[in-house]
């Protein structure tokens, strides 16, 4: 059997006492939520954390609301819940798009968009999907609250701007008129990790697309952040040409590494049939003209 | 004649005997109440777990297990020295090879076994393995096959006398040479292809494990441990620990899936058992999922290059080269007088002018196995094989794959068909079963709507293969594993009630062996299947036989399970001839009943004759009393299953993702005990096929290290890729088994993959100029062969 090392283990009754336990114990201890990235990487020993604080019973973290302009989710919402909400699928389908092809519902049932953010894989979709919906995020440590864009929220392969003492609490995603949104994986098999994701957003304007939102997984050290190929979309009429020549973009502008799922080029070329694809849809609920 | 429809067996419905009963397993299954190996907690039972090496192939100059004898929960680690004075250090193979069981010399391959640890809890003894050192002096690994025999290449296994390359075994052949080339001569179209079944793992969902428990008071060792062959593996213990055989008790509880991967002894048995008989004290042990993967009896990984021809537009000559990549140790699992397993079925189903086989075994720096996972000891290489060479041939010819197969099967008259490579096929109509398939899948029609899709630019691609197995190995005079025989007993015991229990050597993991047996039983005496207990998986408590694996329970043990209680049914007329008062020969047989030939009001029940054979009545002169028997089943032959496979797949064309979209399976595999069992057996193993034909692949960088070592790498399907798989049957009596029966558990297995590639082919072949793909077809490597550019796997 695959056991893990030993580790001490708290169960927080709420954000306060998570709080004052990871600041009390240090940068050895890991926020412990649906658990199915930890978990798994703990068995295999290759994560050794001293201590776990488990959030699993704080269910204030819990929710999809609209809230002025824009559309909150609470860090503990489970991708089920993401999945299921009719909210989300009305103003947001690239969620509903996502969130069915992330892993299987055993997983879904358990893994939250919080622990989701904060592992901060490449592979991982909901970080493309917060990188299109330009979303922030808000992150609560002993001084109060801050909130961070997630352009500046992933520094790095699994690293992000949540520090040792501090949680990830929300996700706050601006809602805008003739907003469209769309997510497009290719995996080898439902539930694996995407060999390359794309999700867009854009918003139309008078005809015009007057903002656009791209991000990529599984094509970079980090999720890729299309901003070359926005500035390409914005001031334009949306049009088959101009989605290829922001996937063209995509192509340049990932950076992905061979590994089993593809080599480089195939990863490249799914970079741009993806971007490519994900505009298409993204522009065709914007327009109402989804098929 | 399709049996998609699965309609529940109502009540009334129940079948005496034959047809579609629910699985009286289920039971237990479905309510999370079955019992497997980690169930089971013995009083004072300790646990193992085992260091493993990272290295492929590397020099062990010291091993210091001081640190971990030092934790507080340890008993005890053992290392090969400590097995050198047991005399267990190395352990003989089923192939008549050595395995070390822990590595004392050199690590030769990612994952062998080097240490073990015996700790109070699972947690202690794993943590315990961190604290073991090991200086290791790594050397070159062998990791390609085709590079095994370079002159420079680092001699894998020095441990064995004489030996000075990495050649496993010698070249083996079957057919003949001369007359292939006489008919490659005279051939009009030859097409060559170079053809790899990458190495892929049966991966069961319960992974291995045994709780050995050594008495020393009395000597008894008492085993527990989910394997497909108890009583072979009883035999194994007794030679190799050299402990009596009558002393050993093997029980084999509810086991989680085997496809072949549950045949074979493993170091971490023998560990366990030295561990227990040194301990005195319970031990158990089970791996884990990359223990799983990484170390234990993986499938396939035959490179082939072959070469088939044509005359007058049918297929007349095959010729087929193997490297078979063993790794570093030949432990693979066949009968032993065939060391390619039954690989020279190749030749398929087609009426061949000639053919010849040759394999050449290397040894790796890679896990050993080869024979497993539901592959008919070769069979999946040789179908796959065959299958795509048909294809190829097809595509050369420029003609319908199906009308190329339909040219050249060999005709209904020709049964029993001595193959040109030395198979008696007992039986068959292959046209008919090929005409049920393209009806299933209205074969022309699909071809229309290909026509129409390419033209929009979409790829579709319509796979066909069909298959030709031998199973249920096997007859006395050619086939022993070890020297034992492949035979199966079986022992039927009718109590004064009328209820039975027949005892079985086939061990289940999941095939409805308890289901099945006892509908045989039921069939043949005319009782319900549900006072038919059949009792397995204990070898204190079963007749010997060598267990299950070859698609061979239905085809041996089956058999001796018909012809017992054919015994028992003649046993019950002398005794219902005494109570009618009349002689055995004036009574007739109907279901569950003797009578009195013209006089059917007079007669005995089974139950009746029952309770007046233990009674105090009289009985037939000189008989003992009592209602039972027991033989043991020397099949006369094989069976020789078959069966039409069409898959229709839809290929993305801008990222070769593939989509297997239908799946029609028609199987011909005899006469059906229980229709809805075969059918879960096929359901299985179509979903197997598309796994190994679309994902499954376990690979290695040049070190030698293992790059898919869990379920995130190594990705087994889901119900998410399998269509509404869409069966049909023939049903060809096989001549020779007392029921007409053929095995059939492996035959999608084998007959799946060859469809869905030459689907993807078929989809590519067109508009890309695919000529081949090598599995699995991933949207990489699809993707790839799109560009003009396959590669074979890593």
């Amino acid at each position: 059997m695959q056991t893990p090392a030993p580790f001490d283990y708290e169960r927080a009754t709420s954000v306060e006492e998570a709080i004052a336990s990871l600041q009390r114990l240090g940068p050895e201890a890991r926020v412990i939520a649906g658990g199915h990235s930890l978990l798994p990487m703990m068995k295999l020993r290759l994560a050794h954390p001293e201590y776990l604080v488990d959030i699993n019973d704080l269910a204030e973290l819990a929710y999809i609301a609209e809230d002025g302009d824009e559309i909150v989710i609470g860090a503990l919402t489970r991708h089920v819940e993401l999945l299921k909400s009719e909210l989300l699928a009305e103003r947001l389908p690239i969620f509903r798009d996502a969130e069915q092809v992330i892993a299987d519902p055993v997983v879904r049932n358990r893994g939250t968009i919080g622990g989701s953010l904060c592992q901060a894989d490449a592979a991982e979709d909901l970080s493309a999907v917060c990188t299109a919906l330009k979303a922030k995020v808000v992150i609560r440590g002993a001084e109060g609250e801050r909130t961070v864009g997630i352009e500046d929220f992933h520094v790095g392969p699994y690293m992000t701007a949540v520090r040792d003492g501090e949680l990830l609490t929300e996700v706050r995603i601006p809602v805008r008129p003739g907003a469209g949104s769309a997510h497009e994986k290719v995996e080898r098999r439902a539930g694996d990790w995407a060999i390359a994701a794309a999700s867009a957003a854009i918003w139309v304007d008078g005809g015009k697309i007057a903002d656009a939102g791209i991000g990529l997984a599984a094509v970079g050290p980090t999720t890729v952040h299309l901003a070359r190929a926005e500035e390409v979309l914005r001031g334009k009429a949306p049009s088959e040409d101009l989605f290829a020549e922001a996937g063209v973009v995509a192509t340049e502008d990932c950076s992905p590494s061979a590994d089993g799922r593809g080599p480089v080029d195939y990863k490249r070329h799914l970079a741009g049939v993806l971007t490519t694809r994900a505009l298409r849809r993204a522009a065709a609920r914007a327009l109402h003209q989804e098929a | 004649m399709a049996t998609t429809e699965n309609l529940p067996t109502a009540e009334a419905e129940r079948p005496i005997g034959f047809g579609r009963l629910k699985r009286k397993e289920d039971a237990r299954f479905i309510r999370g109440q079955g019992t497997y190996l980690d169930d089971i907690r013995l009083p004072g039972m300790v646990h193992g777990a085992m260091l493993r090496s990272p290295y492929a192939h590397a020099r062990i100059l010291s091993i210091d297990t001081s640190r971990a004898l030092a934790h507080p929960n340890v008993a005890a680690v053992i290392t090969a020295k400590d097995l050198e004075t047991l005399g267990l250090a190395w352990m003989p193979t089923i192939s008549y090879d050595t395995q070390a069981v822990l590595a004392g010399d050199k690590v030769r391959f990612q994952g062998q076994e080097v240490a073990f640890v015996i700790a109070t809890d699972e947690y202690s003894a794993n943590d315990a393995l961190q604290l073991i050192e090991v200086d290791y002096e790594p050397l070159p690994a062998v990791v390609n096959a085709r590079k095994a025999l370079d002159p420079d290449a680092p001699v894998i296994r020095d441990d064995k006398a004489g030996q000075r390359d990495n050649l496993a075994s010698p070249l083996w052949e079957a057919g003949d040479k001369e007359s292939t080339d006489r008919a490659f001569a005279e051939a009009d179209t030859v097409v060559t292809r170079d053809i790899i079944y990458p190495r892929c793992h049966p991966a069961p969902l319960e992974t291995c494990g045994i709780i050995a428990d050594f008495n020393p008071a009395t000597g008894q060792l008492d085993i527990y441990n989910g394997n497909q062959a108890p009583h072979a593996h009883r035999t194994v213990y007794a030679h190799v620990a050299g402990l009596a055989e009558h002393m050993i008790r093997i029980r084999c509880q509810d086991i989680g899936g085997g496809f072949g991967n549950k045949v074979p002894v493993y170091p971490g048995y023998v560990c366990a058992i030295a561990g227990s008989i040194v301990a005195g004290v319970p031990v158990k042990w089970v791996e884990n999922r990359t223990e799983n993967l990484t170390s234990t009896g993986f499938a396939r990984d035959y490179v082939m290059r072959s070469e088939m021809c044509a005359k007058d537009g049918r297929i007349t000559g095959l010729r087929v080269n193997v490297i078979a990549d063993h790794g570093a140790f030949d432990s693979t699992a066949q009968p032993t007088k065939f060391p390619a397993g039954f690989f020279h079925i190749v030749c398929g189903s087609y009426d061949l002018q000639a053919s010849h086989v040759q394999v050449k075994a290397v040894y790796t720096n890679k896990a050993p196995g080869g024979v497993a996972y539901r592959c008919s000891f070769r069979i999946t290489e040789a179908v796959y094989l065959v299958e795509r060479m048909v294809d190829a041939l097809a595509l050369e010819m420029k003609v319908d794959p199906i009308e190329l197969r339909l040219r050249s099967f060999i005709a209904p008259a020709q049964f029993p068909y001595e193959t040109t490579t030395g198979w008696t096929y007992d039986s068959g109509n292959y046209a008919a079963t090929m005409q049920v398939a393209m009806d299933l899948a209205g074969y022309n029609e699909l071809r229309r709507e290909q026509a129409e899709k390419r033209a929009r630019g979409e790829l579709m691609g319509i796979g066909v293969s069909f298959f030709t197995e031998g199973v249920g190995a096997g007859p006395r005079k050619h086939m022993d594993i070890l020297g034992l025989s492949m035979n199966d007993g079986a022992d039927l015991r009718v109590h004064p009630s009328g209820k039975a229990v027949v005892s079985i050597s086939a061990q289940t993991q999941g095939q409805g062996h308890e289901t099945t047996f006892a509908q045989i039983v039921a069939e043949e005496l005319g009782i319900p299947p549900e006072d038919v207990e059949v009792r397995h998986g204990d070898t204190d408590r079963s007749p010997y036989g060598l267990g299950t694996y070859g698609s061979r329970s239905t085809p041996v043990s089956g058999a001796a399970v018909a012809v017992v209680s054919r015994k028992v049914r003649d046993k019950a007329r002398q005794i219902a001839a005494t109570m009618l008062e009349t002689r055995p020969e004036d009574l007739a047989w109907e279901k569950g009943r003797w009578y009195v030939k013209g006089d059917p009001e007079k007669g005995a029940l089974i139950e009746e004759i029952a309770a007046r054979a233990y009674s105090g009545e009289e009985l037939p002169e000189g008989f003992e009393g009592g209602l039972d028997a027991q033989v043991i089943y020397d099949p006369p032959n094989l069976t020789y299953p078959y069966g039409a496979y069409i898959a229709v797949v839809d290929v993305d064309p801008d990222t070769g993702h593939v989509k297997v979209r239908r799946f029609i399976a028609v199987d011909d595999c005899g006469v059906r005990i229980n229709p809805m069992i075969v059918d879960g057996q096929i359901h299985g193993g179509l979903a197997e096929g598309i796994g190994i034909a679309l994902m499954e692949l376990l690979s290695f960088d040049e070190e030698g290290n293992c790059l898919n070592s869990s379920f995130m790498d190594y990705l087994i399907p889901t119900a998410l890729e399998c269509p509404d798989f869409e069966l049909g049957e023939t049903v060809t009596p096989c001549p020779h088994h007392p029921l007409g029966a053929k095995g059939v558990g492996e035959s999608p297995n084998v007959g799946s993959p060859p469809a869905i590639v030459n689907a993807v082919i078929d989809a590519l072949h067109e508009t890309h100029g695919v000529e081949h793909i090598d599995m699995p077809c991933t949207p990489a490597r699809v993707w790839a062969a799109m560009q003009g550019r396959p590669e074979p796997p890593q």
